[in-house]
């Protein structure tokens, strides 16, 4: 091969005007355009006039019929929500293009082949999707607030509130299409996924409506809070879903089974193995054994080293359950005489489970039906939430244990003594397994953010699934179906043996 | 420069290029031929690192396409196989985009530009808007956008492809003029005549992988056999016959025709007139049957 060049050299300056130049071309080219022209414009100069006509109409109308004489000032801000949304709802039709448009009319190749980095092409193209909306929602929040009344403007507080949740919710709205944009392979399909933005994004309008109505200004630094997290989260999936790869590789957006399958099974699939000795040169009737040593000596151990990150979030999740448990204790503590374990009797074991029927039945089944549930529903919400979800259901039942910890001890009795015989005798079998399996479930998620390195997003996912798969059936069952087994039959036991009359 | 070593890609499971190696020196225009879906502009996106390569590796003006991406793209002009190009921008403010995004300077940008759109006869594209050009004019355009930065290495993906024959000599010439010691040229095409005049090797390539790599002259010879040669007399052929099988095998013959294959033929045509005029048999015309690169492509991608 010949000699390969030194490195190319960085140069910031011309980094930041590649990216400027990119901006500007895709905003000269929206202003060119029409089709987004008059809809910005009439949202953001004849929309905020529709709202000052109604919010007026409303005065009048409860004024004269009910004497309602405030409901215009708290009807005011939740106009300037919708001004302010309405307009950025059309960064999603910028954003959802933004790609797969330019893959659809073929102009995409040439642009893939300039010396932009992929990080550079991804914030050119979102920065121009989200500043034209930016601007109008701006323009149309200021233009609605000179046509009101001044004594009928919301104060600074609250507008500089509404400013930032348009802001938030309109970076949410274009890192979320940015990333269906890049990831279809046609306009028609980013517009049906487009639903699963707006949807959840008029929803949360509605929900700051009724926040702001309740005059709950707090929550809604919360919902900026969680829009800023969710920004975050998508952005950075975005710069690790794009690329060039993907975005000329990919001609159809097919579902093909056999290729999913096919791809299940070759992560599904590990290799024999019986203590370096070749599988096959062991006696024919006792091949079986090495599938199994392959999969608990070898198999488990690589999932465990895949999921170590995902094993350490959940484990630091862990603690800060301990801490929300022993916080909450200290907030609500309860009289001694509630908790009664000196009385605990047969009965009182019976009586406790009929008064908590949440509880799931006192049997191996029901015990052990309750916490896989729980843990598939782990799997379901981890892929939903980059995994933060799957983490914060194994946070509740902990912080609970934490909690009653707290109360246990200071009702007089030994915390250690309570563990010990409530929660340890099945515990150390059921928390491992819930750990391991929840730390799978974290990776169902997270995987979107940051797949493996040298896998696509896919690869990662499914390579993910199967590890879940694996762990959850060979692990995380036979060990909570152990622990059912010894919570139903032992922990009683134990407990009427430490405690009971 | 270019080279390539195993270079492979594979997508979920289909192999659309399959350990090709070339190498293309400065100076040299290779054109790689093949039926369509055989590889070529997968190959041609590996070489402009907008695709990594799933095995091998690609070393573009100096670059490795994998490890140096962006310091490889800085120095490739590519000619998509579509152009590509933003309808309601104008021609001029087009290039300027591409140029700058290259790091071009405004300045350096527009000369080049205007340069270039000159030279392809279209000055007037400058101050038009895209969506107004014909199908020439846009894949003209498209070709100044992969010059404009002056780039040492020119990948061409159809380059001629819609143009009218004007034009599409016009671009043929200009190919032809950038060929320089410092600069390689790759041009994909279906147009066998063009790849015959412009390139000085040809690839063919089926099924992902190089089958046949070489010289027109070389692919000639080693596909169709030695060169066929004619020889027109001014009688009959009855008394040459002899003469020309003492040399050449021959193959076919007329009345005052015949034809034979010469596996040397700087040494066999000259031995053969001088025969011929030893037996006072007098020579019209000796000259090479001309013989298609379609012919050769035709046996290759046939076989």
């Amino acid at each position: 091969m010949s000699e390969v060049g030194r490195p190319y050299e960085f140069r910031r300056s011309l980094w930041i005007r590649q990216i400027w130049h990119l901006l500007w071309r895709e905003l000269r080219d929206y202003l060119r355009d029409w089709r987004i022209l008059f809809p910005i414009f009439a949202l953001t100069l004849l929309f905020p006039f529709v709202m000052r006509f109604i919010t007026g109409y409303l005065e009048s109308s409860f004024y004269e019929r009910w004497g309602a004489e405030g409901v215009t000032t708290r009807l005011l801000p939740l106009m300037l929500l919708l001004v302010g949304f309405v307009p950025v709802s059309i960064s999603l039709v910028i954003a959802l293009e933004t790609f797969v448009g330019e893959k659809e009319r073929m102009s995409l190749e040439p642009l893939l082949a300039t010396p932009l980095s992929n990080l550079q092409l991804y914030m050119g193209k979102m920065m121009a999707a989200l500043l034209l909306p930016l601007m109008a929602a701006t323009v149309g929040i200021a233009f609605y607030m000179t046509i009101l009344p001044i004594q009928a403007r919301p104060n600074a507080s609250t507008l500089l509130q509404i400013m930032l949740l348009t802001f938030g919710k309109a970076l949410v709205m274009v890192s979320g299409a940015v990333i269906v944009s890049s990831q279809t392979t046609s306009v028609r399909a980013a517009n049906l996924l487009a639903s699963f933005i707006l949807v959840p994004m008029a929803l949360l309008v509605q929900q700051e409506s009724f926040i702001l109505l309740e005059g709950g200004n707090r929550l809604l630094w919360y919902i900026l809070l969680f829009l800023l997290v969710a920004n975050v989260m998508l952005v950075r999936m975005g710069i690790r879903l794009f690329n060039r790869e993907e975005l000329l590789g990919r001609e159809i957006d097919e579902l093909n089974l056999r290729n999913i399958w096919r791809m299940f099974r070759k992560y599904f699939v590990w290799e024999r193995w019986f203590f370096g000795q070749p599988p096959e040169r062991l006696p024919r009737s006792l091949r079986w054994v090495s599938t199994w040593t392959g999969l608990y000596l070898r198999e488990i151990p690589r999932i465990l080293g895949r999921s170590r990150l995902a094993l350490a979030l959940v484990l630091v999740s862990l603690l800060g359950a301990i801490w929300v448990g022993g916080a909450l204790a200290i907030r609500f503590r309860l009289p001694s005489e509630y908790i009664p374990l000196n009385q605990v009797t047969e009965e009182t074991f019976r009586q406790a489970s009929a008064a908590l029927p949440w509880l799931p039945a006192l049997t191996v089944w029901g015990i052990l039906g309750n916490n896989l549930r729980s843990l598939t529903l782990a799997a379901i919400l981890g892929t939903c939430s980059f995994g933060a979800l799957a983490a914060i259901l194994l946070m509740i039942p902990i912080a609970i244990i934490a909690y009653l910890t707290f109360q246990v001890a200071w009702a007089g009795y030994d915390p250690l003594v309570f563990l010990l015989t409530f929660i340890f005798p099945h515990g150390v079998l059921e928390l491992p397994a819930a750990i391991f399996a929840t730390a799978l479930a974290v990776r169902l998620g997270a995987t979107f953010i940051a797949p493996p390195r040298g896998m696509n997003v896919g690869e990662g996912w499914m390579q993910a699934l199967t590890d879940f798969v694996k762990g959850f059936l060979g692990v995380a069952v036979p060990l909570l179906a152990l622990a059912a087994a010894v919570e139903v039959f032992l922990t009683p036991a134990l407990v009427l043996a430490v405690y009971g009359k | 420069m270019i080279q390539t070593e195993r270079l492979t890609k594979r997508f979920n499971g289909f192999t659309a290029v399959d350990g090709v190696n070339l190498t293309v020196r400065p100076g040299r225009i290779l054109a790689l031929l093949g039926p369509n879906g055989a590889g070529k502009t997968t190959t041609v996106r590996m070489l402009a690192a907008i695709l990594m390569p799933t095995e091998g590796r690609a070393v573009v003006a100096g670059y490795d396409t994998r490890q140096d991406p962006i310091a490889v793209r800085q120095r490739v002009g590519l000619l998509t196989e579509q152009p590509g190009l933003y309808l309601r921008m104008y021609g001029g403010e087009y290039l300027e985009f591409f140029g700058r995004l290259y790091g071009l300077d405004l300045e350096t940008c527009q000369r080049r530009a205007r340069e270039w759109l000159d030279r392809f006869a279209m000055p007037e594209a400058w101050g038009r808007r895209i969506g107004e050009y014909s199908k020439g004019m846009r894949q003209k355009l498209a070709l100044v956008r992969a010059l404009l930065h002056d780039p040492p290495v020119l990948l061409l993906d159809e380059p001629t492809s819609a143009m009218d024959p004007h034009s599409a000599k016009l671009v043929r010439d200009a190919i032809l003029s950038l060929r320089d010691e410092r600069r390689t040229i790759l041009v994909c095409t279906h147009n066998l005549m063009e790849a015959e005049v412009v390139a000085d090797e040809i690839a063919i390539i089926r099924k992902g992988q190089i089958v046949a790599l070489g010289t027109p002259a070389e692919l000639k010879q080693q596909l169709l056999g030695p060169p066929l040669m004619e020889l027109r007399l001014a009688t009959s052929t009855d008394g040459a016959r002899p003469v020309v099988a003492r040399w050449a095998p021959v193959v076919e013959e007329g009345p005052n025709w015949i034809r034979y294959r010469a596996d040397a033929p700087e040494k066999v045509n000259p031995a053969i007139v001088r025969a011929l005029a030893e037996a006072n048999i007098p020579v019209v015309m000796l000259s090479e049957v001309p013989r298609s690169l379609e012919a050769v492509y035709l046996r290759v991608v046939e076989s």
